[in-house]
């Protein structure tokens, strides 16, 4: 190791002294003065041209006007005219004839899946498979409607929203106020008949008539369901609730439906058309 | 001898070195902190804002309780993702009563600034008391018993009171009749005048948990129902220089 230079004869010290040991008062290294120096004007600039000193009522726009705000719209408007043509295009064809132009089936499909999966998956499940409640959408079973008009309605308007005045809308009486317990014991039993499901056979003859007289209505004598009313389908053996008879005697005594928010207020003309599309393609589609 | 040489008289003597630091750090302090006092300059005045109900403060609380911000931030960023996913980016005045804010840094669960109205009631005593059932892949624990908690409201006013001590405009009206709004909000058979009256027509007013009685799960709803929807952005357009 070489030598350390004595250095006392060239630098000051700073004068202090603790038991022998002073301190040499060397310059800073140049190096970093100037970094120093750099830093200081490029601070000046920066107060300059960016948002920076806070007033009493705003804070300084800077000369190059930057704005967390402009910039997100810029951003948001340069994705919106790049689908812009495509989106006019979706919006501008009919429902039914989106399945016709593959350019347009492609698109729809998978601005369709984004949104299904920002919006609507949290209910209907992420592949759209539903939940105790939450109506399946792969299936052929639909509650209003399979057909891309109906699934389009729906999607804007929703079911049983307060929100909006064009939802769609139907109540089923809670039958445990105006049925006898027998009745309901009977009328559950025929039910399940209907769909093939093992049943007490000795019921459901008078089940068909307490049947006939209060649910044929809006589930159709043939217990077939009706779209109009958003009546489900008795037959078919898919369940919206569950089909056992502890389930179909719960929901035929304190009746029970979902309910779907509009998304007019949160989705453009175009997402509801590309998700009503992604939708009727899944699988059960009219 | 320039006064930057001076640095020895301060470096000696610690007393000067206090006074000195002191005005150094008021200064930054001054002009960094004192302009967010003026309101005007750090929140935009924007319409639609209300205090919170007392059913949605109660909910808040249960909120805070449960440690909700812990995997939910309420806090859209002004990215086009955040907006895409989650609606329109949050502004400042929409957080403007809370005490403390919620806007949280972390998301193990989805930002819940504007979750208001996206889902049904039911889907969240769905989802609060069993996650798994309506999202299969989520992690979130289940919170069914905030259905059996049974809530009287019998500190609502204290809790009114108190924000009102830390800023929140809540009239003597208001507090006053914080246990009759606090049941109220969850009654769709009541006598809601008074609460529409002091909290604007738009309060919700449902049976929010579907179960007789006010349960900690009502609050809770109250709270997250209303989240995100007071001001209407189809209206209302950010200033862009803010």
């Amino acid at each position: 190791m070489a030598k350390k230079k004595d250095k006392s004869q060239e630098v000051e010290t700073t004068g202090h002294q603790w038991d022998g040991i002073e301190e040499y008062n060397n310059p800073l290294p140049r190096w970093w003065l100037w970094m120093f120096y750099a830093c200081i004007v490029w601070g000046i600039w920066y107060v300059i041209a960016y948002p920076a000193w806070p007033m009493i009522s705003g804070a300084t726009e800077g000369y190059k006007g930057w704005s967390t705000r402009a910039n997100i719209a810029a951003d948001i408007a340069e994705a919106e005219a790049a689908n812009a043509k495509i989106n006019a295009k979706l919006a501008g064809t009919e429902l039914a004839m989106i399945g016709e132009d593959p350019e347009l089936q492609v698109y729809a499909a998978s601005a369709g899946a984004a949104v299904f999966k920002t919006w609507c998956a949290q209910c209907h499940g992420s592949g759209a498979a539903g939940a105790k409640g939450y109506p399946n959408l792969l299936d052929n079973d639909w509650l209003w409607g399979g057909d891309i008009e109906s699934i389009h309605t729906t999607i804007r308007h929703g079911i049983r929203s307060d929100k909006d005045d064009d939802t769609r809308y139907s109540e089923m009486p809670a039958f445990g106020e105006l049925l006898e317990k027998e009745e309901i014991t009977a009328v559950v039993n025929y039910v399940m008949s209907l769909s093939g499901t093992p049943q007490d056979a000795s019921l459901v003859a008078p089940g068909a008539v307490v049947y006939a007289d209060n649910c044929a209505a809006c589930h159709m004598e043939d217990g077939g369901g009706d779209r109009e009313q958003g009546a489900p389908n008795l037959k078919d053996a898919i369940w919206l609730f569950g089909g056992d008879y502890d389930t179909l005697t719960q929901t035929v005594t304190y009746s029970r439906y979902g309910v779907m928010p509009p998304w007019t207020t949160r989705l453009t003309d175009a997402e509801m058309r590309a998700v009503a599309a992604y939708v009727h393609q899944l699988g059960g589609g009219e | 001898m320039g006064i930057l040489d001076k640095h020895g008289v301060l470096e000696r003597n610690v007393t000067l070195l206090a006074i000195f630091a002191f005005l150094v750090v008021t200064i930054g302090g001054l002009v960094q902190i004192a302009p967010l006092f003026w309101l005007e300059n750090t929140i935009e005045d924007v319409e639609g804002m209300r205090p919170y109900t007392p059913l949605e403060l109660a909910g808040r609380d249960i909120y805070i309780r449960e440690g909700c911000y812990v995997c939910h931030s309420q806090m859209i960023r002004p990215m086009r993702d955040e907006v895409e996913r989650y609606g329109h980016y949050s502004l400042a005045a929409e957080s403007k009563y809370d005490h403390p804010f919620q806007w949280g840094s972390k998301r193990t669960g989805p930002d819940l600034a504007r979750v208001g109205g996206r889902y049904s009631d039911e889907w969240h005593v769905d989802h609060l008391r069993d996650p798994q059932s309506v999202v299969p892949e989520s992690v979130m624990p289940k919170y069914g018993y905030l259905e059996n908690r049974m809530l009287e409201g019998e500190h609502i006013e204290d809790l009114l009171a108190t924000h009102r001590m830390v800023g929140v405009p809540y009239s003597s009206e208001m507090v006053e009749n914080a246990q009759a709004d606090f049941k109220v909000q969850a009654d769709p058979f009541g006598d809601t005048d008074g609460l529409l009256e002091r909290y604007g027509d738009k309060v919700p007013v449902r049976n929010f948990d579907g179960a007789p009685g006010i349960s900690e799960a009502d609050a809770l709803i109250a709270y997250l129902q209303m989240l995100g929807t007071l001001v209407d952005f189809s209206t209302f357009t950010p200033v862009a220089s803010r």
